[in-house]
Formats: C-alpha cells, structure tokens, sequence
C-alpha cells in the first residue's frame, strides 16, 4: 500500500468499516511509514477532541425560552391552516 | 415482509409514536419532539452559521416547518434526519443572507488541486488539549473549524460531532454517500492540519512550556 492509497482508505478506517484484506494491509503500512501514522493518529485526535468538546450547549432558560415560542407559533400555525416548505 | 416493516426498536419507534400522535393534532407529542432534538438542531445550526442568533432562529423556524410539514414526512427515515435537513437549509440560507458575497452551498467544488494530501507532518504533543484552558481551547476549535468551507464543515459536524452515520448525513444533506465520505475525509484532514499549529509538539518541548508568541494565546 502507497501513501496515497493509505490516504484514500483513512475515513474508512477511522470509521471502522474497511474490510479485512484492507485493514491489514494499511496496518501494515502505519507500522513502517511514520508519516502517515502520524496523520491517522491526530487526524483521531482532531475527531475525538471536537466530539469531547461540545462548545455550544442550550443554556436551559434559554431553551425553555426557545420552546415555548416554537409552540405558541404552531398554535398560531395551527389557526392559520398549512404551509409550505 | 415488506421492507417497510423494519424492525423499530427503542428511541426509533419511540419517536415514530410520537410523530405519529404529532400527526393526529397531539401538540405535546410535538413538543416532546422538540424537547428531544432542540440541543442537537442548535448545535448543528451555531456551527453553520457560527453566530447565536442565528441559531437560535434556525432552531424555532426549523421546528416549526417540521410542524407545518409533518403531513409530508413519509416516515421511510428517522424523523430526525429529516428534521436535520430541514435545520441544515434554514441554517445555509441564513449563512447566505449573512454573506451575500460569498457562495455558500454544499455542492461547492472541490478544489482539484490536491489539496487533501497533508503538508505538515508534525506529531501532536500527548494530550495537546491539556495545554489550554477550556475557553482557550473552545476559541481555538471555534476559529479552526470557521475556516472550513460551509459544505465541508456541515458534513464534518453532522457525521463526527453529532454521530449521524455516513447514510444518514447523505440523506439529511442530500448528497451521494461517496460525496459525503469524500468531504468528510477533506474536513478531517483539513481540521487537523489547522490544529496542528496550536498542538504541535515543540523541538523544546518539556511537556509543560509553550513558546511565547506562537498560537497568540
């Protein structure tokens, strides 16, 4: 396996969906080539790191907030009959 | 069987009753709906248009043309790709309303230029999160993933962020699953090059110090 082809077959690596024959042969080509070790493991990193970091929650005032105008406006809705898209 | 009869367990049927009771006229269905995905629908829409208000629009327009249009919903997918869809086009129009002067879609195309094969190469420091303060390393993932172009940055959110599967990000985006592989592969290897300024291990790195005047804060 070439850099490139490694490159190609990361997101489904990372994914866990390579199938086997695949799987073995980049692992194969992670356990001599440092440079694309180095971008499958930060490239990991990057994912786990914006999935741990959560930045923009609700606040919870803000949510009740939120809710209670969506449904007073589908009330209204209701009233009013269907819309479109 | 039909393949229509899949077999729904926990939250999908769960949550197929409540569009279904939605349907019938039952607002607190709906309202249960909306207490279900209202956190997901905002996040999503705050890293589309990267700005509050907006999001908090996105998620009340959203929420109501999934209301004024649940008669549509053919329930063949989970409602909440569907809500997903709704939540992206809202959050896309007001990125386009915002910046007139900028195309903002998610066809935009691909640079052919090669631009996916990486050009620094350099190992993180362990745990390189560790190194900031967490409103410093909110501000440094905020700045970082603004520089991705819209189309690339909705499938990075939708797939790593929020947990869609591949199909299911095609569906709410409504692209082909090897655009979405392609994009997402694009986003992943593009947000971890920007990263890497600020998480790079440093030639005198000691595991404690960082050089002054790099990374600004």
């Amino acid at each position: 396996m070439k850099c490139s082809d490694f490159l190609q077959e990361l997101t489904n690596y990372l994914d866990g969906v390579l199938d086997e024959t695949t799987k073995t042969e980049l692992e194969n080509h992670l356990s001599w080539c440092h440079n694309c070790y180095v971008v499958c493991d930060t490239t990991k990193k990057t994912i786990q790191i914006y999935r741990d970091s959560l930045p923009y929650e609700l606040p919870d005032d803000l949510r009740t907030r939120l809710r209670s105008a969506i449904m007073s406006k589908c009330q209204q809705q209701k009233k009013r009959g269907p819309q479109s898209v | 069987m039909s393949a229509i009869e899949n077999k729904l367990v926990g939250p999908v049927s769960e949550e197929l009753a409540l569009v279904q009771a939605a349907k019938r006229g039952d607002d607190s269905a709906f309202e249960e709906l909306v207490r279900r995905y209202d956190r997901n629908v905002f996040r999503i829409a705050q890293h589309i248009t990267q700005n509050r208000e907006d999001a908090e629009d996105v998620v009340q327009e959203a929420f109501l043309k999934a209301y004024g249009n649940l008669a549509q919903f053919q329930e063949q997918s989970k409602f909440y790709t569907w809500l997903v869809r709704i939540a992206v086009n809202e959050a896309l129009m007001k990125l386009r309303r915002r910046r007139p002067e900028r195309t903002v879609s998610l066809d935009e195309e691909i640079k052919t230029e090669d631009d996916s094969l990486p050009r620094e190469i350099a190992d993180w420091s362990p745990n390189p999160e560790q190194q900031y303060n967490q409103s410093e390393l909110r501000e440094i993932l905020s700045k970082t993933i603004q520089g991705l172009p819209p189309g690339f940055r909705t499938v990075f959110v939708l797939r790593d962020v929020e947990g869609l599967s591949t199909e299911e990000t095609a569906a709410a985006l409504e692209l082909s699953v090897p655009a979405v592989k392609s994009r997402l592969l694009r986003a992943r290897l593009q947000l971890r090059e920007r990263l890497g300024r600020y998480f790079q291990k440093r030639d005198s790195e000691d595991g404690n110090k960082r050089e002054s005047g790099d990374g600004n804060q």
